[in-house]
């Protein structure tokens, strides 16, 4: 399965859920937000929602700005 | 005689903040210098941006560790929007992520300026105020751009004083007076400001608050900066309720005439 995670492309062997990726990216979950394809996904929703071919995830979380 | 009410408390969305300086992160270069900044500046509410995960504004991480330690409340913001549609989903994902309501709304109408685009500000300012946010608009210093944000139900609306990072200070103090007397919501001056006279003007025009990164992150001394716009801040505050002098075209002696010896 290919997908776009922030910005850059990752290969993902077998079935992975939101939950799985963030986890790959960071041990916090607290203070980070996720869209898949421009739509939120809330925290509540990441370990049942199942990525998909093609799928675009951008993985957040704070940083120095404003 | 009655105590009169402390010169710094500051009501905001139905929270009271004892510092009427708001602190913006943009510039700080990492969580240890944040930290310095927010102590030296008092302030309460301090913004946060939303960037990707591995990205080097993230600064490692760490960000909102120093943001708990100090107590302040987290103000997220839509900065880099372009868009109505594109500065909502920013806030719901800052939502998300926060775990807090309040938004500072940007949303970007001109590459080198930095200035709103007034028509998707209000769009998404109407869109954020209905889905349940606290909506503190970045604006322009027009005062009817100002009402209309602040009939759509904002918060505050948040004038910018001249150009994100500028440092120009205020462009048009007339016309701040003039969005002052416009709404009845708090008014912040964000963006303009240079230097601690420029923080100070802005209080003696009756801004609320004053919101300012730049001339703290990006000064030569950060911590310093800081300890000024603070005292800034109180001093433009004192000031406007002071009640200053008119005004004059000549001078009038400090001194009294009666009683000078003939010599």
């Amino acid at each position: 399965m290919e997908l776009t995670v922030n910005g850059v492309e990752r290969r993902l062997p077998g079935e992975v859920t939101l939950a799985d990726l963030v986890a790959q990216l960071t041990g916090e979950s607290r203070g980070v937000a996720v869209a898949v394809n421009g739509e939120v996904v809330p925290r509540t929703g990441w370990p049942a929602r199942a990525l998909r071919d093609g799928d675009r995830v951008e993985v957040l979380t704070a940083a120095q700005g404003g | 005689m009655s105590t009169p009410p402390p010169e710094s408390a500051f009501a905001l969305g139905g929270t009271t903040f004892g510092s009427r300086l708001i602190l913006g992160t943009g510039g700080v270069t990492s969580p240890a210098m944040l930290e310095k900044v927010i102590r030296a500046s008092g302030a309460e509410l301090v913004t946060v941006a939303l960037r990707r995960i591995d990205s080097t504004a993230t600064m490692g991480g760490g960000m909102l560790e120093v943001l708990a330690r100090c107590g302040v409340r987290l103000l997220p913001n839509t900065a880099g929007c372009r868009t109505a549609t594109e500065a909502v989903t920013v806030a719901h994902l800052a939502r998300e992520a926060f775990e807090t309501p309040w938004i500072k709304l940007e949303v970007i109408g001109d590459e080198r300026t930095l200035l709103p685009d007034a028509v998707e500000l209000l769009s998404a300012a109407e869109r954020l105020v209905a889905d349940g946010f606290t909506v503190l608009p970045y604006t322009t210093d027009d005062p009817v751009l100002a009402r209309r944000l602040a009939d759509a139900g904002c918060a505050a609306v948040m004038p910018a004083g001249a150009p994100i990072g500028s440092g120009l200070g205020i462009g048009n103090p007339h016309h701040l007076r003039l969005l002052r007397q416009s709404v009845e919501v708090p008014v912040i001056l964000d963006a303009g400001i240079g230097t601690a006279s420029d923080a100070a003007l802005a209080m003696e025009l009756g801004c609320d608050a004053v919101l300012l990164a730049s001339a703290v992150t990006r000064a030569v001394d950060p911590v310093r900066m800081a300890t000024a716009m603070r005292h800034a801040v109180e001093a433009g505050r004192l000031a406007a309720g002071a009640g200053r002098i008119a005004r004059r075209f000549h001078a009038l002696a400090s001194t009294p005439d009666e009683g000078r010896p003939e010599l």
